[in-house]
């Protein structure tokens, strides 16, 4: 069979919604900022690390409020601003994709066929919303970046910390009290960001940009435990990591792999979005809740073949500068400069119960291509189909497919298989040629 | 050994372990290969020379086997057959006082993650075992029992529970934390199939006790304090220097694998 052509893009939303950004977006009244899934960039190389932190906030963009635990001061010039469309970029460019390969006419009467994009965008679902319940404080640093107003904090107890926080606008609750002790112990600073009011008037969109914090540390982990604390359920994290050579591994939690290669029945291609929901749903629960997800791992600088199929254009040279991966270009085989670097998407969906600890990581020397891909073959729509041999058995090794596309489309999804069947003869019938 | 056959068995079919049974027989056919090799080139009581042809003994070998496939990723087929090669190899080429000083499979790691880019461990992808980690934990120590080093996995889990158990109580973490770090199957494999090598441990119960609870301290110390993910098995290796001093103050009868071999 002819693969004609190769079609992509895609874009889902998840399922549910983050509420805390990497555990860690508090709001500052009890007004409610809405918040899909929270995207880190996590940049790490022998003993430095730059993360860039983006949410997708919808609300009024001045109640919002961040405390991160660091594990240093965080000076002025270690924090930046990066400009939304880039962390964009990288999401799109690593999301979990569906491809498309079109059967030929199996009665060639005319020339048919031909390229086709599908693009899917699923529609956002309503996102939960963040009902973030979050003296010895010592202020370490405190400036402003653009729109946000920044301090950095030291702490000598846990609940010197939360009342400074809550008289300073910050709604922490008392229950993150354990949580913020044991990163005291543990020597962490705390990095607490607000809206720059001021600057937010010269910026009438209210968009907030993504923050990234770089700093020196070999804990190459992201903090996720405060944001567990008085969450009403899990919260979904997207984990960009870009390393110099190979993917990165979750240590403490296993590290799973998304179905991949896998065909499913055409008319997902009308749903994909709704459609890898369900699977991400099920692997989660398949796992029993407490691992994390490989969505795509595969080099990104400018090597041969950056994408395969490329949802979007690779990441250029600027984009990946702005966020902190910033390697030496290498010559290649032809003696022109070579960036190099490797990017890991991990999809997290953690609460307290499952994810007790913070998220561990190590880069890996395993510099092995994964992308989660979905692949619909599309039939010959033909009319004329029966009218030659070969059409007739065309149709006869159709009907095996489409049976096989079913028993895995259920047991992807959990969906009933006749339920499955139907929806494959409605799209069968809504597109077939008159 | 039907223990870490199972674990391997059950790590491939429900966790979709990278392992695989190509893995396991390249490194368990260079393992072998290396043994017979070097049981021929130098003839212990273990392996023999005899009648015209030769027998080795299979266990260490394929026991070592399965820890490497167990825990050691790479892509490279000429890698897996290193690993078997180096921890055979080490049996015999670093040897005090007739015994030979680290743990083969330990060996084969610590070098290949030292010495090469292409190799690393994934402490985490066993997940948090639980149940079944129980179950063949009790299995495991059946099969230990009968070579007699079942206290040193004891010594070794009670030490590393004990630090993680005061690392959290320091912190004010809850109780979670630690019991889901003591439910990692790397933790696990190593407890039960790695530090309690009856060959190159100590030959007396206090030196074990000693070695078990030195390896805990180290492998904490560089797990939380250097962030080394790798710290059980760099801990083993360094601890493992200091078996000859252990046996030198605390003498005791060695252990002898009971002669099994193999007919070739």
């Amino acid at each position: 069979m002819r693969v004609l052509t190769i079609a992509t893009a895609l874009l889902f939303a998840y399922a549910s919604a983050a509420q805390a950004f990497c555990g860690f977006y508090v709001a500052t009244t009890d007004q409610k900022l809405t918040n899909r899934a929270s995207r880190v960039v996590l940049v790490h190389q022998d003993g430095h690390s730059i993360v860039t932190m983006a949410s997708d906030v919808h609300g009024d963009a001045k109640q919002f409020a961040l405390v991160i635990p660091v594990p240093t001061v965080i000076k002025r010039d270690q924090v930046r601003i990066v400009e939304p469309q880039v962390v964009e970029h990288l999401a799109e460019y690593t999301k979990p994709r569906l491809v498309q390969y079109f059967d030929p006419d199996p009665c060639p009467a005319r020339d048919y066929g031909g390229l086709k994009m599908v693009s899917r965008m699923a529609p956002p679902n309503p996102a939960a919303a963040m009902a973030a319940p979050m003296n010895r404080v010592r202020i370490e640093a405190a400036f402003s970046v653009d729109e946000y107003d920044i301090k950095v904090l030291a702490a000598a107890d846990s609940n010197g910390l939360i009342d400074w926080l809550n008289r300073n606008g910050y709604r922490m609750p008392q229950d993150a009290a354990p949580v913020i002790g044991s990163y005291i112990k543990q020597h962490m600073h705390f990095f607490v960001a607000k809206v720059n009011l001021e600057h937010m008037q010269n910026n009438p969109s209210g968009f907030l940009r993504p923050i990234r914090v770089a700093y020196d540390t070999d804990k190459f982990m992201l903090p996720i435990r405060l944001g567990t604390v008085n969450a009403d359920g899990p919260q979904d994290m997207i984990v960009l990591a870009l390393t110099e050579t190979g993917r990165v591994d979750v240590t403490n939690y296993r590290t799973v792999r998304m179905p991949s290669g896998v065909n499913v029945p055409e008319y997902i291609a009308e749903k994909f979005g709704s459609f890898y929901d369900t699977v991400f749903d099920r692997q989660v629960k398949q796992a029993g809740g407490s691992a994390v997800f490989l969505e795509y791992a595969w080099p990104i600088g400018g090597g041969m073949q950056l994408c395969d199929p490329c949802s979007s254009m690779p990441m250029d040279q600027q984009e990946l500068v702005a966020l902190g991966a910033d390697w030496p270009s290498q010559p290649n085989m032809w003696g022109q400069p070579m960036s190099r670097g490797f990017v890991t998407r991990l999809h997290v969906r953690y609460d307290r119960a499952h994810f007790p600890e913070d998220l561990q990581f190590q880069e890996t020397p395993d510099a092995q291509s994964f992308q989660a891909r979905f692949v619909i073959q599309v039939a010959s729509k033909r009319r004329t189909m029966l009218t030659c041999a070969a059409g007739r058995a065309y149709r006869d090794a159709l009907h095996l497919r489409w049976r096989a596309e079913n028993a895995t489309l259920a047991q992807l999804t959990g969906w009933d298989p006749a339920d499955i069947r139907t929806a494959m003869v409605a799209y069968w019938n809504r597109t077939r040629e008159n | 050994m039907a223990a870490l056959g199972g674990l391997l068995a059950v790590g491939i079919t429900q966790f979709g372990l990278e392992a695989s049974v190509a893995q396991l027989c390249v490194t368990g056919a260079a393992a072998l290969a290396t043994q017979a090799f070097a049981t021929k080139a130098f003839p212990t009581k273990a392996g023999a020379w005899r009648r015209g042809g030769w027998a080795i003994d299979w266990r260490s070998p394929v026991i070592s086997s399965l820890s490497l496939t167990l825990l050691l990723r790479t892509h490279d087929p000429l890698i897996w057959a290193g690993s078997g090669a180096l921890a055979i190899g080490s049996k015999f080429a670093i040897r005090v006082r007739g015994k030979h000083l680290f743990n083969p499979a330990c060996c084969a790691i610590v070098t290949l993650l030292l010495g090469t880019h292409a190799v690393w461990v994934s402490p985490g992808q066993w997940g948090a075992l639980a149940w079944d980690a129980a179950a063949l934990g009790l299995a495991a120590m059946l099969v230990l029992s009968r070579a007699g080093r079942v206290d040193m996995a004891g010594f070794f889990l009670l030490a590393w529970g004990g630090l993680l158990a005061a690392r959290c109580v320091w912190l004010g973490d809850p109780w979670a934390i630690p019991l889901h770090q003591m439910q990692s199957g790397a933790l696990l494999v190593f407890a039960f199939f790695m530090i309690t090598d009856p060959r190159s441990t100590p030959d007396s119960r206090a030196g074990r006790l000693v070695f078990a609870v030195a390896v805990a301290v180290l492998a904490h110390m560089l797990q939380f304090g250097w962030q080394i993910r790798q710290g059980l098995y760099f801990a083993l290796m360094t601890v493992a220097f200091f078996t000859p001093l252990l046996d030198a103050v605390l003498p005791a009868r060695r252990f002898i694998w009971a002669p099994r071999l193999l007919e070739v």
